[in-house]
């Protein structure tokens, strides 16, 4: 029972940051969905505020260092020149070469994505606390690109995870 | 047989009046510049994702990296990212100066912040970026 300290950095990068992120998500999601009008009172609003704060910025932080970790520790090792580096070891396979060319290409980038749109959502929740309830328009795109920036992580998690399955990181 | 009646606690009517106490008076200036900031930023990402697959030039100008020594192994995402970040925040913080302590009309900034977050994600996306036009090779 024991990992490598880059297997421990893969773990790390990809699940433990990954499932704060997922609770984070949900925490902000009902917190942005349920500020209506038909469904709560002043009272509920200011229930309901704290758990919004902490669920954004929650999520905020934790796709910052998702995408620090991924970018800075675990993608040199796996973008490495050697010949047993993953990445390596999937352009010599026709038959997994497209998991780089398109599953990696696109997750190194798109991730990037969350923590930018995430940040920006966290702004909007703390900026105006109980008035988003009364900002219509501002609460639904705040809410869009809440889902937005989960997507992004999203894709970037789910290749994550497929690619590690076809060429480790060891 | 019991019957239940739900009730929203409030209409939609009633709502404004229910939550005017807590209307604080905020200016959306500093939320749309944020919004918009965010959307500026990702359509940077996307525009240097592309752009360095198209021009070897700029590809070798993204490798912060190792142009920087620092020599991680990060390649030209490091630029392509760091860049798109310094973007979003300059742009971020002019936004909020200017538009601070202000009201302006919200649909534009937001039509505007997703069309912009669009031209990231298409300009991120690999069918795109690595069908784009060669400009330099």
């Amino acid at each position: 029972m024991e990992l490598s300290q880059r297997e421990a950095w893969t773990v790390i990068h990809g699940m433990v940051l990954g499932a704060l992120f997922l609770l984070s998500f949900a925490g902000g999601l009902a917190g942005l969905y349920s500020l209506r009008p038909e469904l709560i009172t002043t009272t509920g609003i200011q229930e309901r505020l704290p758990r919004l704060r902490i669920g954004t910025w929650l999520m905020a932080i934790i796709a910052w260092l998702t995408v620090l970790t991924g970018t800075w520790i675990v993608y040199p090792w796996y973008r490495a020149s050697a010949p047993t580096s993953p990445r390596s070891l999937l352009l010599a396979n026709p038959a997994k070469a497209e998991w780089h060319t398109f599953g990696m290409e696109w997750k190194e980038h798109v991730a990037w994505f969350a923590p930018i749109i995430a940040t920006a959502v966290a702004f909007v929740v703390i900026y105006y606390g109980a008035q988003l309830a009364r900002e219509h328009g501002l609460r639904r795109a705040s809410l869009a690109l809440f889902v937005i920036a989960f997507a992004a992580a999203g894709v970037a998690g789910i290749f994550g995870a497929f690619i590690n399955k076809m060429a480790p990181i060891t | 047989m019991t019957t239940i009646a739900t009730k929203p606690p409030v209409s939609e009517r009633e709502f404004p009046q229910a939550v005017s106490a807590l209307d604080l008076g905020k200016k959306n200036g500093p939320p749309l510049a944020a919004l918009l900031a965010a959307g500026i930023g990702a359509a940077a990402l996307g525009l240097f994702t592309t752009l360095a697959q198209a021009h070897s030039g700029f590809k070798a100008l993204m490798d912060l990296d190792k142009n920087f020594g620092l020599n991680k192994g990060v390649g030209p995402l490091s630029g392509k990212t760091i860049y798109a970040v310094a973007i979003w925040i300059v742009v971020w913080a002019i936004a909020a100066y200017v538009m601070r302590g202000k009201n302006y009309r919200v649909q534009p900034f937001l039509v505007a912040t997703f069309v912009l977050i669009g031209i990231g994600l298409v300009g991120t996306f690999p069918i795109f970026f690595e069908n784009f036009p060669v400009l330099q090779k």
